[in-house]
């Protein structure tokens, strides 16, 4: 039994087998086979050992011409590896004691050397470890041939272990047999870790290595509630989680009952629950988890596929599909957040050496008029057949926000004189997710219909984390007291100027803050939509006056973790058995 | 991968021991098993052989862990 700690995207246990899924998405499946079966694997192994050969010799030779012996020196040790008698023998007597399949036994001897390799002191030779990949992806590749399986395919529940995901990757998982997913990379606020929680199965992320510690077929628990992976847990584990699990799903019973209930505290108070999504089909999906529309449509995904930038036409299905799935709910649509961690495969712009303070953004829209334009058109459009906000991202200063509605009105103008139907009062506001506008709300107050706080980069830029970082990714939090001060002072400003504020960030759907951003008087919570029965439920156990007490008791506090610590002990109050 | 290559010349079986690390001792005609000596820059190596040629074949490694890292090796064994 191994445990390793990481970070949770979503909570709820999962139990089932690992599936590896490597740079090269090899699936390696733990698989015995008939004895009869035994030499048939010796021959595949034989044969990829061979092929592995030939190729490195051929690559060797080709190496050596085109760019000297030195290049060609470096495949050296993995042709001594491969012709290392007692590498082959191990995964032989593997295959031949214990029936293993030729993929499995090969993976399992190559993760154990992996594993030596990690623990050695001299970074020299840890980098070695890349070697040993390559050498047991090169064997894979012949040992599986054409018959490397997909995770569409998938005919039993499993974890999928891996490196890393792209967020494409992720986006794919919906359709699959996943039932949970432990990653090496990542930070809670990425947007593979984004995709993961409203994916809403568990997963822990940032595990380091957890994808050379296990091997394909090992059982896998992973503990979304406390962080954790388990590798092959003893009985009494196993049975214990068995039960949690028996408990959680209990819970989702629950909460299915009150997702259809109204989202109102106890003390009569309307509290409007929006989802955040990055697909349209996910609106709908909002709305079943009993959300009132949605609060953040992240466009930006639009460019996730490999055609590249979505035309008007393409846009204006997007977004109406959107519409339609909130059935007359509010959806608001925020332009194109692109640059930074969300890079578009077309516009390779040279590498910024600080892509999060570069060109990213509404930034990018700006200096991309035409691209900006065509999704305004589109945005305009859709807007007939709903209640439709816009919003723009990242605005630092007034200049931008004038910038872009000034562009808008273009937009407006040249769809009046081609005769296109479209709403002029559609509602314009902006995400205040930057210090700078923080400190200027007010001003912003007087121009825009609507401010939507973005937590996730204002925290950012707040702390100076780069949230992606796995090294300081921890410093990253929402209840650091400057930034619940920045939060309330946004809060009450807009409320004073009568102008309509929600929130956005990963810390609307969390439920440790819930009391607390009621209490500062936040009326529109927007989160991913597996979060919203939760935080229903929750709100319909609070009164107003109480959560402006835990408010006052937590912005009294100087440092994060007592911020924590006293919000959990306060959720839990009204929450006793849920895991907060 | 040097090392490896003479020590396969020989018949004999060669094992090698990083005392530096006190580690297990490893198959020396093996590229993976070398590799995990950790021997470093300043480690000292004991090879160990055992066979017909056992005797040349220590001394084929030593001359060679000399030439190759101008350090000097331990005296030979068996």
């Amino acid at each position: 039994m191994e445990i390793l700690r990481g970070i949770s995207v979503a909570h709820g246990i999962a139990i089932g087998e690992a599936v590896i899924l490597d740079a090269e998405e090899f699936r390696i499946p733990y698989r015995t086979v008939a004895p009869d079966h035994v030499e048939r694997e010796m021959e595949l192994l034989d044969h990829a050992f061979r092929s592995s050969l030939q190729e490195l010799a051929d690559q060797t030779q080709w190496l050596g011409e085109h760019l000297g012996q030195d290049a060609a020196n470096v495949f050296d040790w993995h042709i001594g590896v491969l012709k290392d008698t007692n590498l082959r023998s191990s995964i032989e007597d593997l295959i031949r004691q214990k029936n293993a399949a030729a993929a499995y036994a090969t993976s399992t001897v190559m993760r154990n050397y992996q594993r030596r390799f990690m623990q050695m002191t001299d970074p020299l030779l840890v980098e070695r470890i890349r070697d040993v990949q390559d050498i047991e992806r090169r064997l894979l590749r012949h040992v599986l041939g054409e018959t490397r399986e997909d995770l569409a395919h998938l005919s039993k529940p499993v974890v999928l272990v891996a490196h890393d995901l792209t967020p494409t990757q992720t986006a794919q998982l919906a359709d699959t047999m996943v039932v949970g997913v432990a990653l090496d990379s990542g930070a809670a606020t990425s947007h593979t870790a984004i995709l993961l929680r409203s994916w809403g199965r568990p997963g822990v992320i940032g595990l380091n290595d957890v994808s050379t510690r296990v091997s394909g077929g090992d059982l896998l628990i992973i503990d979304g509630v406390n962080q954790l992976v388990i590798a092959n847990p003893n009985d009494q584990t196993l049975e214990e989680y068995k039960t949690k699990k028996a408990e959680y799903e209990r819970l989702a019973v629950e909460l299915e009952v009150i997702k259809k209930l109204d989202s109102v505290t106890a003390d009569g108070v309307r509290i409007y629950l929006w989802s955040n999504i990055e697909f349209p089909r996910e609106a709908a999906i909002g709305m079943a988890s009993g959300a009132d529309g949605v609060g953040l449509y992240r466009t930006e995904f639009l460019f996730l596929r490999p055609e590249g930038a979505p035309s008007e036409d393409e846009q204006y299905e997007a977004y109406r599909s959107a519409i339609e799935g909130t059935r007359g709910g509010t959806v608001t649509i925020r332009t194109f957040d692109l640059g930074a961690d969300k890079y578009t495969q077309q516009k390779q712009y040279e590498q910024e050496r600080n892509p999060m303070l570069g060109l990213r953004s509404i930034r990018y829209s700006l200096q991309n008029l035409d691209m900006f334009k065509v999704q305004l058109r589109a945005i305009l459009r859709a807007s007939v057949h709903g209640d439709v906000r816009l919003m723009f991202p990242l605005i630092v200063s007034l200049m931008e926000y004038r910038q872009a509605k000034m562009t808008l009105h273009d937009a407006m103008e040249d769809l009046e004189e081609d005769g296109i139907e479209f709403r002029r009062d559609v509602s314009v506001g902006m995400m205040l997710e930057t210090p700078a506008a923080a400190i200027q709300v007010q001003d912003y107050c007087r121009e825009v219909g609507f401010i939507s706080i973005g937590t996730n980069d204002l925290i950012q830029y707040l702390l100076a984390v780069d949230r992606g970082n796995e090294r300081v990714g921890r410093f990253f939090s929402a209840s650091h007291p400057a930034v619940l001060r920045v939060v309330r002072d946004v809060i009450r400003a807009c409320t004073k100027a009568d102008v309509q504020v929600s929130l956005c960030g990963e810390m609307a759907g969390q439920p440790v803050y819930t009391l607390c951003l009621m209490g500062m008087g936040l009326r529109h919570f927007s989160m991913a939509p597996a979060n919203v029965p939760e935080i229903k439920k929750l709100i319909r156990l609070a009164t107003i006056p109480y959560a402006q007490r835990v408010v006052r008791r937590a912005l009294s506090f100087e440092t994060d973790w007592q911020v924590t610590n006293y919000l959990r002990k306060e959720t839990k109050k009204l929450l006793p058995d849920d895991p907060i | 991968m040097r090392f490896i290559d003479v020590a396969s010349k020989f018949q004999s079986s060669v094992t090698v021991t990083n005392i530096s690390r006190s580690s297990e001792s490893v198959d020396g005609k093996s590229a993976m098993h070398m590799m995990l000596l950790e021997a470093t820059m300043g480690s000292v190596l004991r090879v160990h052989a055992r066979g017909v040629d056992a005797r040349e074949a220590v001394d084929a490694l030593a001359s060679l862990v000399e030439q190759s890292f101008g350090l000097n090796p331990t005296p030979p064994t068996d």
